[in-house]
């Protein structure tokens, strides 16, 4: 490899500049001084490259030299993926605390993101002769008992199977050869290019979250996009938590950007403990986590959530549904913001460069529901769920509306309603699903048959009280009707026992399609049978608080006795039996 | 050899440039040595080509571009640290402010440290009790969190925190002895009074021998307030990880940090972000934040409480707003409970501690926590909504379920945040006083606990 050296002339936090680059390429890897700092090269003037420095840079100075490695920055992608917790760069984390011997993160650590000695159980599914092209299958590892990691020929290498073998490798010992290269298990991807695939889908399979004010209101897609803005203390943090524990993906890239530290070992105690709902096991065995925590070196941030996607869009070549939360989208704008400043670039809106609209467009892009490469037919989906920051909850800031412009699905968290601990403190009234129709055949096949008609019904109630809570902040509660306080208090009923969900008790954290469906048909079955009463001349006053009692109690039936709910419906009309 | 340089083309506020250096490392100590025999410090801000950009810590009064030498240390700025830093204060630049000479320092650390690997990290999860109903109670604090006091100017924010530092520790369920405990006390642009207070409050109850402070007062160079932190959050550090014992960091008061901050991104010209603070203060704050916490395998910890003054008590300013994104939570201030006389005056619906699932329950508090500190928090805020409703139509025009809110909501103020200066209630006396305060609302509101405990808990209290 051509190795050219050229020389520091300039450090400015986590931006060096340096001279004699003329072979340095745009995006390359580069080494900088003796301590092999790791960084980017953004911008080239001449022979003047502009590096983002991913490590902290105190102490260079101009002289110190910086050699390109003539690589993009990129990730490594094969067996050894799951469960791993990495840095912004892809470098693991107990393997840094390992090698440096200290719980800090020192510098100039390095340490190969897939573990090189361990070895891998491969069984090839094609034979000699076979001809293949990239994104076939070349056999499969089975990585934990469940999950089946299959190994793809990469993008780029066409042709015969000229060798293959079954047994046991490490990821960089050669298990085929084809079309004359040969082929190891790891493959390396750059982070800023999107994976090849054969054509987008347009998806029509909900994201089920476990989560009802999502799954019933604001659902998102398999391959959709959706962001939660919402200031501090909303719970944008446990509502991305959530998702990655419950929602029904194979496989979940969570990317802690910017972050608290401790939150991310919280992430990283507890999942190991969590199991999954469908399958039982630990959710770590299909999670993967970057984590470039607030205090970790800046540049690292922004190409944090880039390692991410493109590790997801691995994955999701191999036909699995797998979901990206990046947490918090705004930390890695911040970044570019920084870098952009440090570079002396004319500024955007409130300091941000101008190109973060693009930039923003460009990464929810790689989501997507889609036909993947290969010669079987095969479909994966990446979901991308973003959070945003916005400074003192205010959505009209750059980050938010830049987001706003190209995601489907807007989760409007509101300190309104987590003062009153409403959680998930989504706001029923602002938040949108652009995905309701096409899902909508599976929520009527997997809810019930009047799926629709009790959600539409549900929302009209929502709507309705907002309005009239504005009457009764004017005249007081006793201007309304007997049917209007019915409404009140049918939507104070989906508020309480449908929508706030306490991800900290043990049943109601998570919602099957169906027990929501349940939940959600009880309320409205009892305001219909209140109407009817009312209709009858019978006083609101009189209408038994003994079943509002068991509605109120109902998310707490696990999913294993969903009878009971089934049961609380069909009886619900016994206790309407009035004389008039 | 060292070299002195007598190069300096511009001093500009706190920033000098010096120009023909050579081998000059980012982030490097600089010396400056006036002709009269004087000496201030500086850092290495930028280096380009032979041109050095340099941040003075200390006033540039009286400094020219001919009466000064300076030399570069080739190395980032260290504290000297060591046990004897207890009882002790020290100035920004990490001096001896108390007129004894500078304790022997058992080894020197970087005072910017280094990022913890979330990997290394453990979880805060022991309970810390502050003897205060609404920190407990509602917004428990944990050992190895970051809880700031958002405050205004004017509010008893001072009184609050020497309250906790008096009464804070950790109740165990098997009554095992915790570690040492110790205090780092960082004061940054606080006035002589204030400083004052703190002290007298440690000498008073003797924690000053186990209290190690930084001071820098309202007059003192306002650079040095931007090293402050990290020579005191080293120094705990060391205490913590090194030392075993479990440190307790008050940090007071952030906006003046922020301020110098801006005040040294001014001068060099850099492109402003919101109410012209640098585009980097968001990550410049979580180096000081992020530096609480507990590490594997390792018996010490520390816990963050920085206080910060809102401009106009504005919580959308960039200050408290990037602080709240990074802390664990967040204690507010509430002006309007301090008008009416309560004391503290914690404002509880915007106050949250993100750590207190795992401080509280059974084993650490008691079973029914959880569900009484969800309930309180919703009933108050249903109480506050009927009070405000009471005000535009008169109590009358409210149903017979919200007039027991509103009464429920003058109840909570009155006995559970309100309690006096040096009351230290236990946890258990704070949960009796919230059941006795829901015992007020009909049964059939209480939806946030679970039936065996309204059964078992009220009971006996009535």
């Amino acid at each position: 490899m051509n190795t050219k050296t050229g020389t520091i002339k300039k450090v400015s936090g986590p931006l060096v500049e340096a001279s004699g680059m003329e072979n340095a390429k745009l995006y390359d890897v580069v080494k900088v001084s003796d301590k092999r700092l790791v960084g980017e090269i953004i911008e080239l003037h001449g022979d003047v490259a502009s590096i983002q420095v991913y490590e902290d840079t105190a102490g260079l100075m101009p002289g110190d030299p910086v050699s390109t490695t003539g690589m993009p920055l990129s990730v490594e992608l094969g067996p050894g993926l799951l469960g791993s917790i990495y840095d912004g760069v892809q470098r693991p984390l107990p393997g840094i605390a390992e090698s440096s011997n200290s719980p800090f993160i020192e510098r100039g650590v390095e340490v190969p993101a897939l573990d090189r000695g361990k070895k891998w159980q491969f069984k090839s599914v094609v034979s000699s002769g076979d001809i293949v092209s990239p994104g076939d299958p070349l056999g499969e590892v089975q990585e934990t008992d469940l999950f089946k990691h299959q190994i793809m020929i990469p993008p780029g290498i066409f042709g015969k199977v000229e060798k293959i073998e079954s047994g046991s490798f490490t990821v960089t010992e050669p298990i085929a050869v084809v079309g004359g290269k040969e082929i190891s298990m790891m493959q390396v991807w750059p982070i800023r290019e999107p994976r090849p695939v054969k054509e987008k889908l347009v998806s029509v399979e909900p994201l089920i979250s476990g989560q009802r004010v999502i799954d019933a209101f604001f659902p998102v897609a398999k391959g959709g996009t959706a962001c939660v803005p919402g200031p501090f203390g909303s719970g944008k943090t446990v509502v991305q938590h959530q998702l990655a524990k419950w929602s029904d993906a194979d496989i979940i890239v969570f990317i802690g950007c910017g972050e608290r530290g401790n939150e991310m070992t919280d992430v990283l105690l507890e999942f190991p403990e969590l199991k999954d709902p469908k399958t039982g096991r630990p959710l770590m065995e299909r999670t993967i986590l970057i984590a470039n925590t607030s205090n970790m070196p800046v540049a690292a941030r922004e190409a944090s959530v880039y390692t991410g996607i493109t590790i997801a869009e691995y994955f999701r070549d191999m036909g699995y549904n797998v979901a990206l939360m990046a947490d918090s989208t705004s930390r890695w704008a911040e970044a570019l913001r920084e870098m952009s400043g440090r570079l002396e670039e004319m500024p955007g809106e409130e300091g941000y460069p101008a190109y973060l609209g693009s930039r923003t467009a460009s990464f929810y892009e790689r989501a997507g529901y889609v036909r993947c490469l290969g010669t079987e037919d095969r479909t994966g989906s990446l979901t991308v769920i973003g959070a945003v920051s916005p400074p003192g909850g205010d959505l009209s800031e750059p980050v938010t509306q830049n987001t706003l412009r190209v995601v489907k699905v807007f989760w409007g968290l509101e300190a309104q309603l987590a003062y009153r601990r409403h959680f998930p403190a989504i706001n029923w009234l602002n938040s949108y699903s652009l995905y309701l129709d096409e899902i909508g055949k599976f929520m009527v096949q997997n809810a019930g048959d009047d799926w629709r008609d009790v959600r539409i019904k549900a929302m009209e109630i929502l709507q309705e009280e907002s309005k009239l809570q504005e009457i009764v902040r004017l005249v007081g509660i006793e201007a309304l009707s007997e049917k209007e306080q019915l409404t009140l208090e049918t939507a104070k009923s989906i508020r309480e026992d449908f929508l706030q969900q306490n991800a900290f008790d043990d049943v109601d954290t998570y919602s099957s399609v169906r027990k929501m469906y349940l939940l959600l048909k009880a309320i409205i079955t009892m305001h219909r049978l209140s109407e009817g009463a009312l209709d009858k001349g019978v006083n609101l006053k009189e209408i038994p608080t003994d079943l509002k009692e068991k509605i109120a109690r109902a998310k707490f039936v696990p999913e294993e006795k969903l009878g009971e709910l089934e049961e609380l419906i069909k009886n619900m009309s016994n206790g309407f039996n009035f004389k008039n | 050899m060292t070299k002195f340089y007598k190069t300096i083309s511009d001093i500009a506020g706190p920033l000098m440039v010096v120009e023909g250096v050579e081998g000059v490392g980012y982030e490097e100590v600089a010396e400056i040595e006036l002709t009269d025999g004087s000496k201030r410090r500086g850092r290495v801000l930028e280096v380009s080509g032979d041109r050095a950009v340099v941040q003075i810590f200390e006033e540039s009064r009286g400094l020219a571009v001919d009466n000064a030498k300076v030399r570069f240390t080739g190395k980032p700025m260290e504290l000297g640290v060591s046990d004897d830093m207890l009882g002790r204060v020290f100035d920004g630049a990490g001096s001896p402010k108390d007129g004894l000479p500078a304790p022997i320092a058992s080894k020197k650390l970087n005072i910017n440290g280094s990022p913890l690997n979330p990997y290394s990290r453990d979880f805060p999860n022991d309970f810390i009790q502050t003897g205060i109903s609404t920190i407990d109670g509602l917004n428990t604090l944990v050992r190895g969190q970051k809880l700031p006091i958002f405050s205004g100017s004017g509010l008893p924010h001072s009184e609050v925190v020497a309250q906790i530092a008096r009464q804070a520790k950790v109740v165990r369920v098997d009554g095992k002895s915790e570690g040492d405990f110790a205090v780092v006390f960082a004061a940054m642009g606080i006035t002589f009074e204030e400083s004052e207070y703190f002290i007298n409050q440690f000498r008073q109850t003797g924690a000053i021998e186990r209290s190690t402070l930084f001071v820098n007062l309202a007059d003192d160079p306002v650079i040095e307030r931007i090293t402050l932190p990290r020579l005191a959050l080293t120094a705990a550090e060391y205490l913590a990880y090194e030392k075993g014992m479990h440190v307790l960091v008050i940090l007071t008061d952030l906006t003046n940090y922020c301020e110098a901050l801006r005040e040294v991104s001014a001068a060099r010209k850099e492109i402003p972000g919101r109410r012209g603070y640098p585009g980097y203060l968001y990550t410049d704050l979580s180096t000081i934040y992020e530096r609480a916490g507990r590490i594997k395998g390792r018996p010490g910890s520390i816990t963050q409480i920085p206080v910060l003054t809102m401009p106009e008590d504005d919580k959308t300013h960039p200050i408290p707003d990037l602080t709240g994104y990074i802390t664990e939570g967040q204690i507010m201030m509430s002006r309007d409970l301090y008008r009416k006389g309560i004391y503290p005056p914690v404002d509880v619906l915007p106050s949250l501690s993100r750590l207190k699932d795992k401080g509280i329950g059974e084993g650490k508090t008691r079973e029914d926590h959880s569900g009484i500190l969800n309930q309180l928090f919703a009933a108050y805020a249903s109480g506050k909504e009927a009070k405000e409703l009471a005000v535009i139509l008169g109590e009358a025009a409210l149903s017979d379920v919200d007039k027991k809110y509103a009464r429920f909501a003058e109840a909570f103020e009155d006995q559970f945040i309100r309690q006096g200066a040096d009351e230290d209630r236990s946890i258990l006396e704070t949960l009796t006083i919230g059941w006795k305060l829901l015992s007020i609302l009909p049964k059939s509101e209480l939806k946030r606990l679970k039936p065996e405990y309204i059964e078992k808990y009220m009971k006996q209290i009535i």
